[in-house]
């Protein structure tokens, strides 16, 4: 590379760069700027010049200043270390960066070694994908793969022992294979199939895991104005959800939350493996005031490192948060380019990128023949909490799964302020067969009521509000009764109860069945003659009680709470 | 600032705040500009664009009086850079940081790019401390808390700003060493002198650092002020380890600056023809705030901005409430009753409350009786509403015991003088006096021990 001459600039606006360019320059190569060496990345090519969107201030470049082609796309560099790391958009490691992040800096080298253990022997054919041994981490399987286009005999395989993630540790077909890895980023990795997306993922939030619940391999937008209570409902999906893998991506969003973030996860204890929560998280963080080019990289780097995890065969799930973010950095540099503005300036390329991201979720068969999934959830911030913005629009149709945060409810304190109304999961029909092969055939029947019940009292809410409830009749009474019951039984859930903030399936299915029990019991006495008054103040408190009073994967609890409210209403009870 | 040798005197175009300058070489993008105009009078600006030998240049003090024909431009090869350090404290300058005391300019020991570098997210220490304003409204129900970032929401004719200079002037932390960077932007000159002389004091006891732009100073100067208000702030605070609380006002006054310059570079308008960067930019100012692990001081960051039409889905309060942690909102009614300060408590919010208040923070109880103050107020509107369809006398006595917490919140417990420096202990006090009003029954979010403690029957 040294041989080359270096390219001059021509011009700089911001991070928008132009090139004096006469050849050997490819379309989305990587280009590192002035005597910095700042990256960046070609975004068009013409007459004799090449644009760059750069991913750092760009303060005091010159025209004239040299600039020099590295040859290929933006890659991210993937290994163990990124386990329990945070990093920046472009999968530096910020952990050695210093206070304050300045242009042009960034390195990896810090002398950890992991230990490796070899699982096929020298002579052995492998295909690409081929497992050739794994790596010990605190949390998570890690495995050595050839690497994708690499099939052959084993020449040469490493014996057991520790290594630096740089150290060749086989050579399958020529090809050296090190723990380390480099990928393009904007390419999606090669699987051996898409396969259906059936099994659940277990999100630990009630709401979800109920009414609109998400299926490994599948993709949710999360739209929610400012103080829905969007990023504290993410955070609790990363804490709590069944995943082996998580990326949490801070695109463009505050320094606190991120610090806050990061010492909550290194914190947690992990129920799965019993280390840190951290030791399984991958963060990628770029808040709002880093530069804004990185931003738009940071989803596509996010989404790579999941998709290098799910080749091991592991199910990863990648929370960006926030997509809107990203959106306005496309807008941004495409203002800067002069590429003519669709909606609201966004380019008209805003719908086919959104799309190509979420289209990188999927439950796949990886190249080694196992089954692994990358699950995105990506957040939305509507201006304005209007729905009808594009992105939100847009998104909208990609995504499989909707949780929309309803702002009335919010301010009602009812958390997570998910919208049943607004909300919707494509996963649920695919999920029912799933929960009834696991052993939970109630689960579908179980939805459905619930979702009519929540119907029916939104409706009567309306009407609630226009003559007041004691003018309505006594069977309506009852059905509005109902919805609160559910309302606060079962949909509320509070990220700050030390027993409530995560809720297995068998507690989420206990509520339910509780809170229907007594809605039909209380229905019953209304049919055989009890006024609807006597009925509504029966204490139903222990009911309302239950998910905070019981541990997280208490049944017998809730059963047992049920019971005493179906006391109270026993014929032979109070009422 | 060093300068070139070198003056460029071929100025081609002038157009709204931006001037294109040919025949350059070796200028850098976000440089900073000398102008010196044929009368001598000198001119700021910064480097917007660089084409080849072409520079588009924004200028500060506005293009007004300026003849392409005898004008020189020098570049400062950097951009800009001011002298830091506690000389700034007890000093009052106009918004490109000129002092209008009278005294010497200001100088420091070092200088620092008003553009500021962001910090390293790992570094950040989560914000977990209060600064106490005397002002019970936000002490109790939306504590501030150090590195946080919390603005006031406003609508014009709304004493916003005589809140923010009464918290400007009263703030504290908890006895460790506290400045003030108070920065005005398009105040009028009857409101700059106001500020003035409600903050003399704490000014004359150097605590405070007062940046004053006027409604009749370039419009563009605006969008340099509170830059070196913050980067005044992050030395006083990461390197002289102080409490530092910086007020930024009105920032809308700031977004339509903003916005002036990209129409006149012809951008591609977003919502409301402002830049689709503003919210970038404005991250790029809120940002700034926080702690920093192994250095002992902080920076908090109270904007504060008037919603235009009182629209809180404008762009400027959007897209703030998207980047700050909660918000202060007033509102129109309180202010019609004469409550001052006229704060909409239901609409407020302290995100990071939780974390700077309480057993250890502030006072055991806090917590605990601010949620159920607001518990009980957001009930109260609810019967207030149902007042309005069925009348008083349907109502439960219950419910009229709502209404009389109400009545007792805006004028037992809101209201307040703007020179009332209220401790926190007599505001919880109050606080509690308005909780009394309910039935103990109706107080389910506070334990039982603390109602015993604070005679509640």
């Amino acid at each position: 590379m040294g041989a080359v001459t270096p390219y001059r600039i021509l011009r700089v606006a911001g991070p928008l760069v132009e090139l004096a360019c006469s050849g050997d320059i490819a379309m989305h190569d990587v280009v590192l700027l002035g005597d910095a060496e700042l990256p960046g990345e070609v975004v068009a090519i013409g007459g004799g010049v090449a644009t760059v969107q750069a991913y750092e201030y760009t303060g005091g470049l010159a025209p004239g200043h040299p600039a020099r082609p590295r040859g290929g796309p933006l890659r991210a560099a993937l290994g163990p270390w990124l386990l329990g790391g945070v990093f920046d958009g472009l999968l530096r490691p910020l952990a050695g960066a210093g206070d304050r992040l300045v242009p042009g800096g960034g390195s990896r080298a810090d002398g950890r070694t992991w230990r490796f253990v070899p699982s096929v022997e020298p002579g052995a054919r492998t295909d690409e994908g081929g497992v050739l041994g794994t790596v010990t981490t605190q949390a998570v399987p890690f495995r050595v793969l050839a690497p994708p286009g690499c099939s052959g005999p084993v020449e040469r395989i490493a014996p057991e022992g520790r290594y630096p993630a740089d150290a060749v540790l086989a050579v399958v077909g020529g090809t050296e294979v090190r723990m380390a890895a480099e990928w393009p980023v904007r390419t999606p990795r090669p699987v051996r199939a898409r396969i259906d997306a059936v099994e659940p993922l277990h999100t630990g939030q009630r709401v979800i895991d109920l009414l609109f619940p998400v299926a490994l391999g599948s993709t949710v937008a999360v739209p929610g104005g400012f103080g829905t209570g969007k990023t504290v409902l993410l955070q609790q999906i990363a804490k709590w959800c069944h995943a082996d893998v998580i990326i949490y991506v801070g695109c463009g969003e505050r320094g606190n939350e991120m610090a806050d973030v990061i010492a909550e996860l290194a914190e947690l204890d992990d129920p799965r493996t019993g280390g840190r929560l951290a030791d399984r998280t991958v963060v990628v963080a770029n808040t709002s005031n880093m530069p804004m080019m990185a931003r738009e990289a940071s989803v596509h780097t996010g989404v790579t490192v999941a998709e290098f995890f799910r080749d091991m065969g592991l199910d990863v799930v990648v929370i960006a948060d926030s997509t809107s973010r990203w959106a306005e950095a496309l807008r941004e540099f495409a203002s800067r380019m002069g590429e003519l503005p669709a909606e609201e300036g966004y380019p008209a390329r805003l719908a086919s990128e959104l799309a190509a991201f979420y289209e990188r979720a999927g439950a796949v068969r990886t190249l080694s023949g196992a089954p692994g999934t990358v699950t995105v959830l990506g957040a939305v911030s509507p201006p304005g909490g209007d729905l009808a913005e594009p992105v939100t629009a847009h998104t909208e149709r990609f995504v499989r799964c909707l949780w929309t945060l309803d702002r009335e409810l919010a301010y009602a304190r009812h958390y997570p302020a998910i919208s049943w109304a607004g909300s919707f999961s494509r996963d649920a029909a695919a999920l029912s067969t799933a929960r009834a092969r696991s052993g939970d055939p109630s689960w579908a029947r179980h939805r459905e009521q619930v979702a009519a019940l929540l119907t029916e009292a939104d409706r009567l809410a309306d009407l609630v509000e226009l003559v007041g409830l004691t003018a309505l009749p006594d069977q309506e009474r009852i059905s509005v009764l109902a919805g609160r019951l559910v309302r606060e039984g079962v949909l509320q859930q509070s990220a700050l109860s030390a027993r409530d903030a995560y809720c297995a399936p068998e507690k989420t299915a206990a509520l339910v069945e509780a809170v229907l029990a007594v809605a039909a019991r209380c229905r019953q006495l209304v049919e055989s003659g009890t006024p609807a008054d006597a009925v509504e103040v029966v204490d139903f408190t222990p009911l309302l009680r239950a998910r905070e009073e019981t541990g997280p994967r208490s049944a017998a609890g809730v059963a047992a709470r049920r019971d005493a409210v179906l006391q109270a209403l026993a014929p032979g009870g109070r009422p | 600032m060093r300068w070139s040798e070198v003056e460029c005197t071929d100025v081609r175009e002038l157009r709204g705040p931006l001037a294109v300058v040919g025949g350059v070489t070796g200028v850098g993008w976000d440089e900073f500009v000398r102008i010196t105009l044929g009368s001598g009078e000198r001119r700021h600006g910064l480097v917007l664009e660089v084409d080849r030998d072409l520079a588009v240049l924004q200028v500060l003090e506005g293009t007004a009086g300026i003849d392409p024909t005898a004008v020189r431009v020098a570049f400062a090869s950097s951009p800009l850079r001011i002298p830091v350090g506690p000389g700034w404290l007890g000093r009052v300058c106009n918004g490109r940081g000129e002092p209008i005391d009278g005294g010497p300019p200001v100088f420091g020991a070092a200088e620092a790019e008003v553009g500021g570098t962001p910090i390293n997210p790992v570094r950040r220490v989560p914000p977990s401390e209060p600064v106490l304003t005397g002002v019970g409204a936000i002490d109790v129900l939306t504590t501030l808390v150090r590195g946080q970032k919390l603005p006031i929401f406003s609508a014009a004719g709304l004493p916003h700003l005589e809140l923010a200079v009464q918290i400007a002037a009263q703030s504290t932390a908890g006895g460790e060493e506290f400045s003030v960077v108070f920065a005005g932007m398009g105040l009028t000159h009857a409101d700059a002198s106001f500020v003035r002389g409600a903050l003399a004091e704490r000014s004359a006891a150097g605590e405070l650092v007062l940046l004053l732009n006027t409604a009749d100073d370039p419009v563009i100067e605006r969008l340099l002020t509170p830059r070196l208000a913050l980067t005044v702030a992050e030395h006083l605070a990461f390197d002289g380890g102080r409490h530092v609380l910086v007020v930024m006002t009105d920032m809308t006054a700031y977004a339509e600056a903003l916005r002036e310059v990209s129409a006149a570079r012809g951008e591609i308008p977003a919502r409301r023809a402002y830049p689709g960067y503003l919210y970038s930019d404005l991250a790029s100012l809120y940002e700034r705030c926080g702690r920093i692990r192994d250095r002992s001081g902080s920076v908090t960051v109270l904007p504060v901005l008037t919603m235009p039409a009182g629209d809180i889905t404008h762009p400027v309060p959007d897209l703030t409430g998207y980047i700050t942690e909660g918000q202060i909102v007033l509102t129109r009614e309180a202010h019609a009753r004469g409550v001052y300060p006229p704060v909409d408590a239901l609409s407020s919010l302290s995100r990071l409350m939780r974390k700077g208040a309480g057993p250890g923070r502030t006072r055991e109880d806090h917590l605990d009786v601010a949620a159920q103050l607001l518990a009980a107020l957001a009930r109260a509107r609810q019967v207030r509403e149902l007042a309005d369809l069925i009348g008083r006398p349907a109502l439960s006595p219950t419910d009229l015991r709502y209404l009389e917490l109400d009545e007792a919140f805006q004028l037992g417990f809101l209201a307040q003088r703007p020179d009332e420096n209220r401790p926190l202990d007599a505001s919880l006090a109050l606080a509690w006096e308005v909780l009394r009003t309910l039935p103990r029954g109706q107080l389910a979010m506070i334990p039982s021990e603390l109602l015993d403690r604070h005679g509640v029957a």
